[in-house]
Parts: structure tokens; C-alpha cells; sequence
């Protein structure tokens, strides 16, 4: 008799795809992303929960918050205003980081604002 | 959005911090990408698969016509195309290939693996299967037929593998977190 193979994942199917209105935008089977850094925002916030920082769950959980906050605002019923996914989830994972102390707030505003003091054209 | 968007500089200035801080590095940032995409891409077939094993009239309807079948799915991706899902059993196991180029069911599978698109796979499954099945680590027995499924741009091919034993007691989302990609082209079994 064959032994079961049960899913080893930590999440069930629906937790990691975020399914339905928090979905990430996909196409072919795969997450599609406008610009880099939308990857590498994805990226960071799955890895960190692979490692166990966190589970998928609770950054879920913040994304449906930042989510949630921007459809009960002005924003969204401005129709000039695009659903922008990523910027919530960006929102979203550095609302995660600094609950588990990861980082806080005031250290990532002090480094974006080094960053986008740089002139442009900086290759890095 | 430019990459010196406020977003793409605040991406750019929480992956440094978390560089220097040694939680992780900006290749392992790319790998997972890579593994999600991995793991994301077949479960549209995987479901389907799951689907066909827990409700019988939707797996005769797949059999009998796949392209009408998976249609409420509503799954995005691809040119529309014709679907024919090939069902293995103690009998029969079925193995998918594209021997001019790389045809495959983007919208079910996600992207196609490497060793997928290579001649030699391309060229050697249809000329000796059961030497390739094998190196993939699938030995099948002498007396079971091996069918051989060449794809095109009109048709592509599933496999609908066996249900393993001892699931009666998962339902469809379970079932379908065990049904990997390699199962649904036919290098592998569950």
C-alpha cells in the first residue's frame, strides 16, 4: 500500500494564493507585476514568512486591513483614483515588519528619505 | 511606475535595512519568487484534477469535451485553445510532450519547466518512453500501455492521474495541494 502523501505547506491553497479580493494580480499561472519593485515587495514578504518571522496569515490579515482601509476611504470613490494593489501591500508588509519589530517606522523613513535625496541616474 | 517612485524607493530602502540586518539576501528574494510561481502555476490543473476525482459527472463531461468543461473555471491565461484531458488508469499511463516546440497548458499548469522545452525530451519521450519515465524516476510496469500525447498549437493535452489510495477523506482543496505539475504532463505518478 502506498504511503498518503499529505501537503507538507504550512498554508492550505486558498491562504497562499490570497484569494479573491486580495489576490494578487496573476496571468499563466504566475504572479505578474508592473514594475520591479512590486517583485521584490512580494518576494521579501513571502520569504520572510517561509523563514517563520511570520506566518502568511497574519500578513494576510494586514493586507486585507490596508485594503479595507482604502475602499472605506475618500480615495476610492474618487474616479480619478486607481486600485493600486501593490501600494497596500507594500503598506501592508511594513506594517507587518514593524509589529514584529523587524523594523520600525521612523528607521525606513530615515533610509528612504537618504534614497530619494540621491540623484538620479544612481546606478544601484 | 517608475523605479523612482516613492513605492519603488521605499521597496528599494526596506530590502536594505533588511539586507543589513541579515534576514535576507537579494538573491533569496528572487528564489522565492521563482518558488511561488512554482507552486501557484499548476494548481488550476491541480483543481481540476481534484474536481474530476471527487465528482464523477464533472470527470466524464472532462473526458468527453475538456474545453467545455474547465470553461466556468473561467481560467485566464493563453490563447483559447483545445483542451483534451487523458485519463491515467491500471491500465494505461499517459505521457504529454510538444515534439515541434513547446505547446503547453499555460492557463493550467503555469509555466513550462525547462526540461519540458528541451529536444531531448521533446525528441526521446515519443521515441522511448518508458527509458525516459524511468529517469524521471517513474518505472511503468511491462504490462501497462504507455501513450505518448504530442501537443500543438490547437490541441493541448492534461493527464488526469490516478487518486492515490487512502485520500477518501480529503476533500477537493486537499486533494488538489498533492497533484503536482510533473503528474498533470505524466513523468510522474502520485
Amino acid at each position: 500500500m502506498e504511503e498518503i502523501r499529505k501537503p507538507v505547506e504550512k498554508e492550505t491553497l486558498n491562504e497562499l494564493l490570497l484569494d479573491g479580493a486580495i489576490a494578487p494580480p496573476t496571468a499563466n499561472g504566475e504572479v505578474v507585476f508592473d514594475a520591479p519593485w512590486q517583485g521584490r515587495v512580494f518576494g521579501m514578504a513571502r520569504l520572510l514568512a517561509d523563514q517563520g518571522h511570520y506566518t502568511w496569515d497574519e500578513f494576510r490579515a494586514h493586507l486585507i486591513e490596508k485594503i479595507g482601509d482604502w475602499d472605506r476611504s475618500a480615495a476610492a470613490e474618487d474616479p480619478g483614483e486607481d486600485y493600486r494593489y501593490y501600494d497596500h501591500f507594500l503598506a501592508a508588509f511594513q506594517a507587518l515588519l514593524a509589529e514584529k519589530g523587524l523594523l520600525d517606522d521612523s528607521q525606513v523613513e530615515v533610509r528612504h528619505q537618504a534614497f530619494a535625496e540621491r540623484p538620479h541616474g544612481h546606478d544601484h | 511606475m517608475s523605479e523612482h517612485s516613492p513605492q519603488a524607493i521605499r521597496a528599494e530602502a526596506l530590502e536594505s535595512l533588511l539586507i543589513e540586518q541579515g534576514l535576507l539576501s537579494e538573491s533569496a528574494v528572487d528564489e522565492t519568487i521563482a518558488l511561488f510561481n512554482d507552486r501557484v502555476g499548476p494548481l488550476n490543473g491541480a483543481r481540476v484534477v481534484a474536481k474530476a476525482w471527487c465528482d464523477p459527472a464533472f470527470k466524464a463531461a472532462l473526458l468527453e469535451d475538456g474545453t467545455a468543461a474547465i470553461e466556468p473555471f473561467d481560467f485566464q491565461g493563453g490563447e483559447v485553445q483545445k483542451l483534451v484531458v487523458v485519463e491515467n488508469t491500471p491500465e494505461v499511463h499517459n505521457a504529454v510532450v510538444c515534439t515541434l516546440c513547446s505547446c503547453y497548458p499555460w492557463a493550467l499548469l503555469g509555466l513550462p519547466p525547462t526540461w519540458y522545452k528541451d529536444p531531448a525530451y521533446r525528441s526521446r519521450i515519443v521515441r522511448e518512453p518508458r527509458k525516459v519515465l524511468t529517469e524521471f524516476g517513474l518505472d511503468v510496469p511491462a504490462g501497462k500501455e504507455v501513450r505518448v500525447w504530442d501537443s500543438s498549437a490547437e490541441v493541448r493535452y492534461l493527464v488526469l492521474p490516478e487518486r492515490p489510495a487512502g485520500t477518501e477523506d480529503l476533500d477537493e482543496e486537499a486533494l488538489a495541494a498533492l497533484v503536482p505539475r510533473e503528474a498533470m504532463i505524466g513523468v510522474a505518478v502520485l
